[in-house]
């Protein structure tokens, strides 16, 4: 009797054992019997945080699968910083989905590297090349090799709140001395004028790389990237010299250091800070996203970042470039049926992304066909008249030096680092990763 | 009964089960931390060897040492707060009114998730419209901080909510402890004409150290490893005035993709806890300790 109840008892703690262990493991159940193929897919735009996005990524899905009856495609959903994360461990153990989204430059190398990313140029000469702007996919290459397929496009203009500027009569700044007189005239009658979240720090290093272009020119800081110049350059250091003045001015709103970008954003949109400096897909919130009152998204306008008196900088040099691309795992055991989808995709969001969302692809827009907001028109017009377009600054170097730079960022404008040794420590951090 | 327990096969058949999961879960990551800890890696890719570089590299940084005084600060203060705790519950488990209502009070941030604490914390640390901004500002402070981003005071203001996540839980202890003290013991003493406080101090204190003895282990290593709130909040920033051990160790990692560096942080991090955990032990040692 006893013996009886004891291997029972045995036998549940294995049981127990074996389901607690089966938690980890893949559990492949094909349910329906049916021979369907699956693609993996990875994206970072959930419901909540990027509503239209992911609107039109469902969509896509849904057409693709309903013209392959054989495909199917399973979803899974992160958000950003999450999603960067996720990517890193799955990478680590070799098991990235067959088609996720990465991000350009120096992001992708150690990717590439590894050989995890598949060669996208079959794709890219099967007719797909002419739709891009060009410019967008070589920010995807490696070594003459695409491994990304761009698909957004953004530049980062100044956005302002004309009501504000309307009630101090202020005008829109040409030059850089009289966006200064913006900042006093706003600062002196309490109102924050710039949004800044830099907890982020990506968000502060927008203005540092402004202020670099207009004083030194488009080539400065990539050169000071590449090595073929340095960090210590006197357009460098003098534009550091330049954001502590605008701190010291009051140009941020209070304790920017530590609120995150989601924060800064709000205090403009809240209308309590008169400009905010973001890349374009912050567009929908002043065009089209109907969470956001009317009255404020009419409000909305933005302006190229003036030029500086002597500086070398052309008011048509951006910051910007492409933003998210698709890859394809290089060892997706559905290679073939994800690039296709990768492809179709592509595609679809060229047309989708315009009209639905409001963000701009990294394919050629055709602006006849559909009803576009006009600040949409304007800056997509400022954009086909680039002279420039500098990719951001943390996304062009390789991940350690661009964790440098982004905690100098902060310290610059926290005041706890000269602007002569902001300079000299990133030519320290760059000069040690070429030495690797 | 007795002759199936003390039966060795049988001992050994019951512990396998967990002691598989165990090795599986706990002791593999730490062999494999500790060989990753050795190598230069990315993450992806290629592994090299570099023997013990990164660790030679870890002694010699000094951010991992500033986060590594951060860290000990937390645990200074989480070691503090518990005085402050035993206080607390000595008071509860003393007959007041109330006490029940009071310590499920004291027992709610226990119930909130670590996110959740964060975000509450940072609507009331905001510099604009935070609480205590708005407070100081309506009682004529005009240079109201911004908590979060100066450097040195965002440590601190996040030491506050850490210890305040864990008053519940540290009370709860206490408080079990404190009412399994047989009430013949405190009335003898009552009789013998010793006062409320000779009471909690030559008794109830006493009897229970072995459990004041668990829980500052428990606060300090929680503190050395301590995470979560600390990456929501700020990241570690301003510019790593509030990095901790573990949060530096996740940076290197996920954000500087340097894994070979921060396994090594992590297997250093593991020693750092074990000698502590030694130290506290030895330090408070008595003859009838029950670990």
């Amino acid at each position: 009797m006893f013996k009886k109840a004891h291997t029972l008892l045995f036998v549940l703690i294995l049981l127990l054992t074996a389901a607690l262990a089966g938690c980890s493991g893949s559990n492949q159940v094909d349910g329906e019997g049916d021979s369907k193929k699956t693609i993996k897919f990875m994206h970072l735009w959930p419901a909540g945080s990027s509503k239209q996005q992911n609107l039109i990524v469902s969509d896509i899905i849904k057409q693709y699968e309903a013209e392959h009856k054989d495909v199917k495609i399973e979803v899974e959903v992160l958000e950003n910083e999450q999603y960067k994360n996720k990517i890193k461990v799955l990478s680590s153990s070799n098991e990235l989905p067959d088609v996720g989204f990465t991000w350009a430059a120096g992001y992708m190398t150690p990717f590439v590297k590894g050989k995890l990313f598949a060669e996208l140029d079959d794709v890219l000469n099967d007719g797909l090349k002419d739709s891009f702007v060009s410019g967008t996919t070589e920010a995807y290459a490696f070594e003459g090799k695409t491994y990304g397929l761009p698909l957004e496009l953004n530049i980062a203009p100044i956005y302002y709140n004309k009501e504000i500027f309307e009630k101090y009569n202020l005008e829109v700044p040409q030059t850089y001395s009289e966006f200064q007189n913006v900042v006093k005239t706003l600062a002196s009658e309490g109102v924050a004028p710039i949004a800044l979240g830099n907890k982020d720090r990506w968000t502060g290093s927008l203005w540092y790389m402004y202020l670099a272009d207009r004083i030194g020119g488009a080539e400065v800081l990539n050169k000071a990237i590449d090595r073929t110049g340095s960090f210590e350059d006197p357009a460098l250091v003098s534009a550091a010299e330049e954001i502590q003045n605008l701190v010291n001015e009051n140009a941020f709103n209070k304790g920017f250091n530590g609120v995150s970008n989601d924060e800064g954003k709000s205090e403009f949109l809240n209308g309590k800070a008169a400009m905010y400096l973001m890349g374009t897909w912050e567009l929908p919130n002043f065009t089209t996203n109907e969470d956001i009152p009317k009255e404020f998204r009419d409000n909305v306008g933005y302006f190229k970042f003036p030029t500086v008196d002597g500086g070398k900088g052309d008011i048509d040099s951006w910051v910007g470039g492409p933003g998210v691309g698709l890859f394809v795992a290089e060892n997706s055991e559905v290679k073939a049926e994800s690039k296709e989808f990768v492809k179709f995709f592509v595609e679809k969001w060229g047309e989708q992304s315009v009209e639905k969302a409001g963000v701009l692809p990294a394919t050629k827009v055709d602006t006849e066909k559909v009803e576009l907001p006009q600040l949409y028109i304007d800056v997509l017009n400022d954009l086909n008249n680039a002279s420039n377009l500098t990719l951001f600054a943390d996304v062009q170097m390789s991940a350690s030096v661009a964790e440098t730079h982004l905690n100098l960022i902060q310290s610059l404008y926290g005041n706890e680092v000269k602007p002569k040794d902001f300079a000299k420590q990133h030519e320290d951090a760059l000069k040690a990763e070429e030495g690797n | 009964m007795n002759k199936v327990m003390s039966d060795k096969k049988v001992i050994a058949l019951y512990i396998t089960p967990a002691l598989f999961l165990i090795l599986a879960l706990i002791y593999v990551p730490i062999v494999q931390t500790g060989y990753y800890g050795l190598m230069k890696w990315n993450g992806i890719g290629e592994m090299e060897f570099i023997g013990l570089k990164n660790y030679s590299q870890l002694i010699n940084d000094p951010l991992f040492w500033k986060s590594a005084l951060h860290s000990f600060l937390l645990a200074l203060f989480s070691a503090l707060s518990l005085i402050g705790y035993l206080f607390i519950s000595i008071i509860l488990a003393g007959k007041i009114k109330g006490a029940d209502l009071l310590r499920k009070i004291y027992l709610i941030p226990m119930l909130l998730a670590s996110v959740a604490i964060a975000q509450l914390w940072l609507k009331i640390y905001h510099p604009t419209n935070g609480i205590i901004n708005s407070m100081l500002l309506a009682i004529g402070v005009d240079n109201t901080p911004a908590w979060l981003a100066e450097p040195n005071i965002a440590l601190y203001a996040i030491i506050v909510p850490i210890i305040w996540q864990y008053a519940g839980f540290y009370i709860l202890i206490y408080y079990a402890a404190l009412k399994n003290i047989p009430e013949s013991l405190i009335e003898a003493a009552r009789i013998d004409g010793a006062s409320p406080f000779q009471i909690a101090l030559k008794i109830k204190l006493p009897l229970i150290m072995n459990v004041i003895k668990v829980t500052i282990v428990l606060a300090v290593v929680g503190s050395l490893k301590y995470f979560d709130l600390i990456y929501v909040m700020t990241g570690g920033g301003p510019n790593g005035a509030s990095e901790v051990m573990a949060s530096y160790m996740y940076q290197k990692a996920f954000k500087g993709f340097d894994f070979g560096y921060a396994s090594a942080i992590g297997f250093f991090l593991l020693i750092i806890c074990l000698i502590v955990t030694y130290l506290i032990r030895k330090l408070t040692e008595t003859k009838n300790d029950i670990y």
